[in-house]
């Protein structure tokens, strides 16, 4: 990979671990609870 | 079959985008019972716009995921949904716009429907392009953080407040179908519809108001585009600097200037048009 592309590669490795990182805060069940229920304030209704 | 195959090539980027958002909006018996899906995919986020209770939606919005994470007791960084943004945006930059973002595909659409006459950008274009980025800050991150209720809970202020792509595959279908939330309209729901109608009629005569001004997502995603692994680049003996990309782009981008603008959107019109084959995609891996 050419020297142009490491930030790339360092932000998809550090974009890995934030994931990882949210998992092991419970943050992914936070994402989930959150989009299998409907969204008022999405819908315009508050 | 030649000559369809033949036209299926030539828009390419609309097949890909019409089955891409038909793919990860597929739960088709949610528009008709008026309810959305609650499978085990919505644990991940879809990269373009694309509301997580829009009926037919099988991931979960990345913009949304990141303001209720911000605006959840506790947390005060969203790191899952912000590593989503930091993985697609550095593959893919805006091409996620071009291609994989189904607001992106409805105004493409609208943009197709003839008028006396199109502009090729607003007024205070200049200005305006900005506003992305204050909405980012403002509406997705500092108010979901700070403005929060006695038990220190906030609310995502751009899904409440501005969010068309809500407002028109969640809201509308979902109060359409489902009489208990039809009750529940207010003055809100009038305001997101009315703000729904200006981006419908505004993007009838310019190409993807929106995303120019309004999408924090693709703020985002725009701020990765010059490092991003799909990247474009000039070849220096081949541009005669004819200025046809920059007349054919309807982004308003000088892409024999800038091609890895925040504001490109990646669809390739700059490319085909180019008389000399001066733009070219690079590649990371030689």
């Amino acid at each position: 990979m050419s020297a142009k592309y490491r930030p790339a590669a360092v932000l998809i490795i550090i974009g890995i671990a934030f994931i990882v990182l949210g998992i092991a805060r419970n943050e992914a069940a936070d994402v989930y609870r959150k989009a299998i229920n409907i969204c008022l304030e999405c819908m315009g209704i508050g | 079959m030649a000559d369809f195959i033949r036209k299926i090539k030539g828009r390419g980027r609309l097949v890909t985008q019409i089955l891409f958002a038909a793919f990860t909006n597929s739960y088709v018996r949610g528009f008709a019972k008026g309810r959305i899906f609650t499978g085990k995919t919505k644990y991940v986020c879809v990269p373009g716009l694309n509301c997580y209770s829009c009926p037919g939606a099988l991931g979960a919005c990345p913009l949304g995921a990141l303001q209720n994470t911000f605006a959840a007791r506790g947390y005060k960084f969203a790191f899952y949904a912000t590593g989503f943004l930091l993985i697609i945006g550095a593959v893919l930059g805006r091409v996620v716009c071009g291609f994989l973002c189904p607001f992106g595909l409805i105004q493409d659409l609208i943009y197709k429907i003839p008028f006396v006459r199109k502009f090729k950008k607003l007024p205070a274009d200049r200005v305006l392009k900005w506003l992305k980025y204050v909405l980012l800050v403002l509406f997705v991150i500092l108010l979901p953080l700070f403005a929060v209720d006695a038990t220190g809970q906030g609310k995502p202020w751009f899904c409440e407040y501005i969010c068309p792509s809500g407002t028109l595959t969640a809201g509308i279908p979902l109060v359409l179908a489902n009489k208990a939330l039809r009750s529940a309209i207010g003055f809100l729901y009038a305001w997101k519809i009315a703000v729904l109608s200006v981006i419908i009629l505004l993007s009838v005569v310019i190409y993807r108001p929106f995303c120019r001004y309004i999408c924090p997502l693709g703020a985002i995603y725009g701020l990765f585009n010059p490092i991003a692994l799909y990247r474009f680049t000039i070849d220096p003996d081949k541009c005669i600097k004819c200025g046809e990309c920059e007349k054919v782009c309807k982004m308003n981008v000088s892409v024999f200037k800038k091609p890895n603008s925040a504001e490109c959107i990646r669809c390739g019109d700059c490319r085909r048009a180019c008389p000399t084959g001066a733009i070219k995609v690079q590649k990371p891996f030689k």
